[in-house]
């Protein structure tokens, strides 16, 4: 970090890009993300009660959780009458993956205080990190970079909890809009979600194999079947991927010079969809 | 309706440290730590497993069954979503015709 910032002021006398500035080109970046997360929050808010999670509950998980697939994750499992260490355990798992995004951002986070930090992480989501690697992709100067996350955190997290509330309305005024097929809104978002990363054949493996254990265990008490899964299905995956590049110190060692393959590409999924979305 | 064997306290705050415990870790502990290949290989994986664990019965056993069959609108549904995902290579598409094929099968056609 102090490289890129001795660099930047020893290519250029300019001033860093006003708090202000930032902040509103990270909430400008987000709202092509923000289109696509409104159908969910509102999703969200009218599934909730019919999966046994009160009005309250569901504005409260929205502002204090602020995940949006584990929230839904959690009301289909509430829905299916899981134990809570159960949703406790999955929501952790489901949401491992904000650790990779993490590991990317720590170059830019290291020099601010620990306050921060603890805010910026609160609000690493899907499309912040997506909006936010573009900037740091187009822009080296990081003086300022932590009010543009800022600005992009406000505005999903304004947008989320805005639609959530929205949802829980719509859902009392039309009780019966369960019957609408809005369970399939659910799955096919996590379709939509999964085909971008069927890249290679150990990612192909781990889908196939945690959708078929998915099925076998099913009558597993308190939806464990689904850890149960998942982790087969990751172990294969990683199997595969080990057993394609040789041993695994190898990989290693061959991963500590160039970037990791399996972060840039959760990194490009991501990424690409921020470009599709921009390039309407 | 309401469940009240959970107690929505203990379930969002669990969850909320479920959440920012993944997301603070490595800020929290920032290039003090080296974070091993194979661990972000693994965690790459995390989410394609995650989901298809939950899309799979979701779409195979609608009603509590494994029920395939051409007659079953949820597995017609998501299979063709796969097809548009796969082509168009667009989340907010892949959502909007998955839900209208879906919709066409059950409402329109009388599925399910």
């Amino acid at each position: 970090m102090s490289v890129e910032n001795t660099m930047s002021s020893a290519g250029s006398v300019t001033e860093p890009l006003t708090k202000n500035h930032e902040f509103l080109a990270g909430a400008k970046a987000t709202i092509p993300l923000i289109v696509g997360a409104i159908p969910f929050g509102i999703i969200f808010g009218t599934l909730a009660e019919p999966s046994g999670l009160s009005a309250v509950g569901a504005l409260a998980m929205s502002l204090f959780v602020f995940a949006g697939s584990a929230q839904f994750i959690a009301l289909g499992l509430l829905a299916g009458g899981a134990a809570l260490p159960v949703i406790i355990a999955t929501t952790f798992i489901v949401n491992l993956r904000h650790m990779l995004y993490a590991a990317n951002l720590v170059p830019k986070v290291r020099h601010l205080p620990q306050h921060w930090r603890a805010l910026m992480a609160f609000g690493l989501t899907d499309e912040t990190f997506a909006a936010v690697s573009n900037r740091y992709l187009l822009q080296d100067d990081v003086r300022n970079a932590h009010w543009f996350y800022l600005g992009s955190f406000c505005a999903m997290y304004g947008n989320w909890v805005l639609c959530t509330a929205l949802g829980v309305g719509l859902g009392e005024l039309f009780p019966d809009m369960t019957q609408w097929g809005l369970d399939f809104a659910m799955s096919v978002t996590f379709i939509g979600m999964v085909v971008p990363y069927l890249k290679n054949k150990p990612m192909w493996a781990a889908v196939i194999v945690a959708g078929a254990m998915a099925v076998a265990t099913a009558t597993m008490p308190h939806k464990l079947g689904l850890i149960v899964s998942a982790v087969c299905g990751i172990a294969v995956g990683l199997s595969l991927l080990m057993l394609d590049k040789g041993k695994p110190e190898q990989i290693s060692k061959q991963n500590a010079e160039q970037p990791n393959e399996a972060q840039s590409a959760v990194q490009q999924s991501v990424t690409s969809q921020t470009k599709t979305e921009e390039g309407k | 309706m309401a469940d009240s064997s959970i107690n929505e306290v203990a379930l969002i705050f669990g969850m909320f440290l479920a959440t920012f415990s993944t997301r603070y870790l490595l800020f929290a502990v920032a290039g003090r730590v080296h974070f091993p290949t194979w661990l972000s290989n693994a965690l790459s994986f995390v989410p394609p497993a995650v989901l298809t664990a939950i899309i799979v019965p979701a779409v195979l056993m609608p009603q509590g069954e494994v029920w395939f069959s051409w007659q079953n609108p949820w597995l017609l549904a998501a299979l063709a979503s796969v097809v548009i995902a796969l082509v168009l290579k667009d989340l907010l598409k892949t959502i909007v015709g998955g839900m209208l094929v879906f919709m066409l099968l059950k409402f329109g056609l009388g599925l399910g």
